[in-house]
């Protein structure tokens, strides 16, 4: 047999095993590829026509959806408001991104600017570590030291938004970091000798060339940290006290459209009202994710 | 020779074990392109580096000996950085300009010497594009990003930024070797008007080059400078067997 192998014998009207194999391939990798885009058109197709049946079937008006604040579905189609939890989850995600990027960029610039390699080494290994503790794991933490430490110093429950953005900003400091120190190194190490060779400090280098060449890539990450702080669900729900009121300050309990979802999703029927609502809520979480994309890559073609 | 603006006395450049300099003395005569040449890692350009201490940036390097500028030992301790960069400047290999505007580019060194007069800004900034020879193909397009402009463009626009700062002394570490022949002749252009008013110091590979233009060559050989004199007598009566033979190309 082996001997068979090796004899060329050209068969030419026959197909090679070669080809076969190439054949096999090809066709694996399109049938995966052709599954992948099948199952993401239906979740779309799913959640879109789940999340519209609020409005087609059951009539809410989408002004009412996107401006009012009263939420309570089960009371019927007027009280389906979801701007409570709209202002919320904006209001978390941009301050615990506020929060998160001077210490992003303080640790972007550390690790790819100074540093022994040791150090850089040790910073790497602790943001992704960070970066892979599962977010019930820091609303754990929240719930047993931030909120405690809230209720302490503000008075209230301590349950609230600004719990929410201090485990927020935890979760998203290790994204935006890692996404920064991308940026900063794809900085050519060139521009730095050219600014330092005309007379400019370490710390003008670093704020007027390196970041300013780097500001596309950075604004990325922060963008990446935004989704990342919008979309997160199971730690906000465990520190945010789940009430769905317009928040009036930083520390009574809120909602957000996430943490609404985790905490209603198994007290609704389905195809009632109060189960399309959710939907809507989902619904509008996935047009976010599409317009954070949308940023990104508005920004990436400006950048080229 | 006229008064040396740079004196380097036996300057040994180690980078870990690795010695690369050996103790070279060379003196600088103020307002003359002298060109270092040589094979690769023969040092040259590892000498012009420290010059305005660029080898710093490298860790683990180890100098000795002395370079004095202006009778100034620039290693000493307390010796400025910033003052020294700015007045021995650099033009790289690869043309480097920032990611910003033209203008930006040229005012940058400037700025952050800390003038911010627009006026003045907008002074300096043509007459250094003028003494670069670029500023009429630039003059209407400042605003635009210097990264659109064409390779030997963009080599005379960092030319600028560098003379913006009123250095005394431009080191070129091998400013044409990245451009094509006709910008490389453009430069060439540039650093024979830019003689007159600034001493040169240039490394090159390009033996031509170094004939064409420079009033003193410096043949380095495996860390060591083995003959240094007039370029014309350099290539016409080179008294070391080994020069005669690299400049005729005989090896490199």
């Amino acid at each position: 047999m082996s001997d068979k192998k090796h004899t060329h014998t050209h068969q030419l009207q026959q197909a090679s095993r070669e080809t076969r194999h190439e054949w096999y391939g090809k066709t694996i990798t399109l049938a995966s590829v052709v599954g992948i885009i099948i199952l993401v058109v239906a979740i779309i197709y799913f959640i879109g026509q789940r999340g519209l049946a609020a409005f087609t079937t059951d009539h809410v008006k989408v002004t009412d959806f996107l401006f009012s604040a009263d939420w309570n579905p089960l009371d019927g189609k007027q009280y389906v408001g979801a701007a409570a939890m709209i202002v919320t989850s904006f209001l978390v995600m941009i301050l615990a991104t506020l929060l998160a990027v001077p210490f992003a960029l303080a640790l972007g610039i550390f690790m790819t600017e100074f540093t022994k390699k040791r150090l850089t080494k040790y910073l790497q290994i602790m943001i992704e570590l960070l970066a892979g503790i599962p977010s019930v794991v820091y609303g754990f933490l929240g719930v047993t030291i931030i909120v405690p430490a809230i209720r302490t110093i503000f008075g209230g429950a301590g349950f609230g938004i600004l719990a929410g953005i201090l485990v927020l900003f935890v979760m998203v400091l290790p994204t935006i970091t890692s996404l920064t120190i991308d940026a900063l190194k794809g900085v050519p190490a060139q521009y730095r000798q050219a600014s330092l060779a005309l007379g400019a400090t370490w710390w003008q280098t670093t704020s007027k060339v390196i970041l300013r060449a780097a500001t596309p890539g950075i604004l990325t990450a922060i963008i990446f940290g935004m989704a990342r702080a919008f979309g997160e669900a199971l730690a906000v729900q465990m520190v945010i006290g789940n009430a769905v009121l317009m928040p009036h300050n930083l520390i009574s309990p809120a909602a957000t459209l996430t943490s609404q979802l985790t905490s209603q999703l198994g007290n609704t029927v389905n195809g009632t009202l109060a189960n399309n609502a959710l939907w809507s809520l989902a619904l509008f979480l996935l047009l976010m994710s599409l317009a954070f994309n949308l940023v990104v890559r508005i920004i990436g073609k400006r950048k080229g | 020779m006229s008064e040396a603006i740079i004196d380097v006395k036996d300057l040994k450049v180690a980078y870990g074990k690795n010695e690369v300099l050996h103790g070279v003395s060379l003196a600088f005569p103020a307002g003359d392109l002298v060109a270092l040449v040589g094979p690769s890692g023969c040092g040259k350009s590892t000498f012009l580096r420290s010059l305005n201490r660029m080898n710093d940036e490298v860790g683990n390097v180890n100098i000795q000996g002395t370079i004095k500028f202006k009778g100034q030992d620039i290693y000493a301790d307390g010796s400025d950085l910033v003052a020294l960069r700015s007045a021995i400047g650099m033009v790289f290999q690869q043309p480097v300009p920032f990611p910003f505007s033209i203008y930006d580019n040229v005012a940058y060194g400037l700025r952050v010497a800390g003038y911010t007069e627009r006026e003045y800004l907008d002074q300096r900034v043509e007459e250094s594009l003028r003494q670069a020879a670029i500023w009429d193909e630039v003059k209407d397009d400042l605003k635009k990003s210097a990264l659109a402009l064409s390779g030997g463009q963009q080599q005379r626009v960092c030319i600028a930024r560098q003379l913006a700062v009123r250095p005394q002394v431009i080191l070129l570490d091998e400013p044409t070797s990245a451009l094509d022949p006709i910008s490389s002749s453009e430069i060439e252009e540039t650093l024979l008007t830019l003689k007159r008013d600034y001493t040169l110091i240039m490394v090159t590979h390009n033996l031509q080059q170094a004939s064409r233009i420079s009033d003193r060559t410096a043949f380095f050989l495996n860390g060591n400078l083995v003959e240094y004199g007039r370029t014309e007598e350099m290539f016409l009566r080179p008294r070391q067997e080994v020069t005669s033979e690299y400049l005729n190309g005989r090896f490199g």
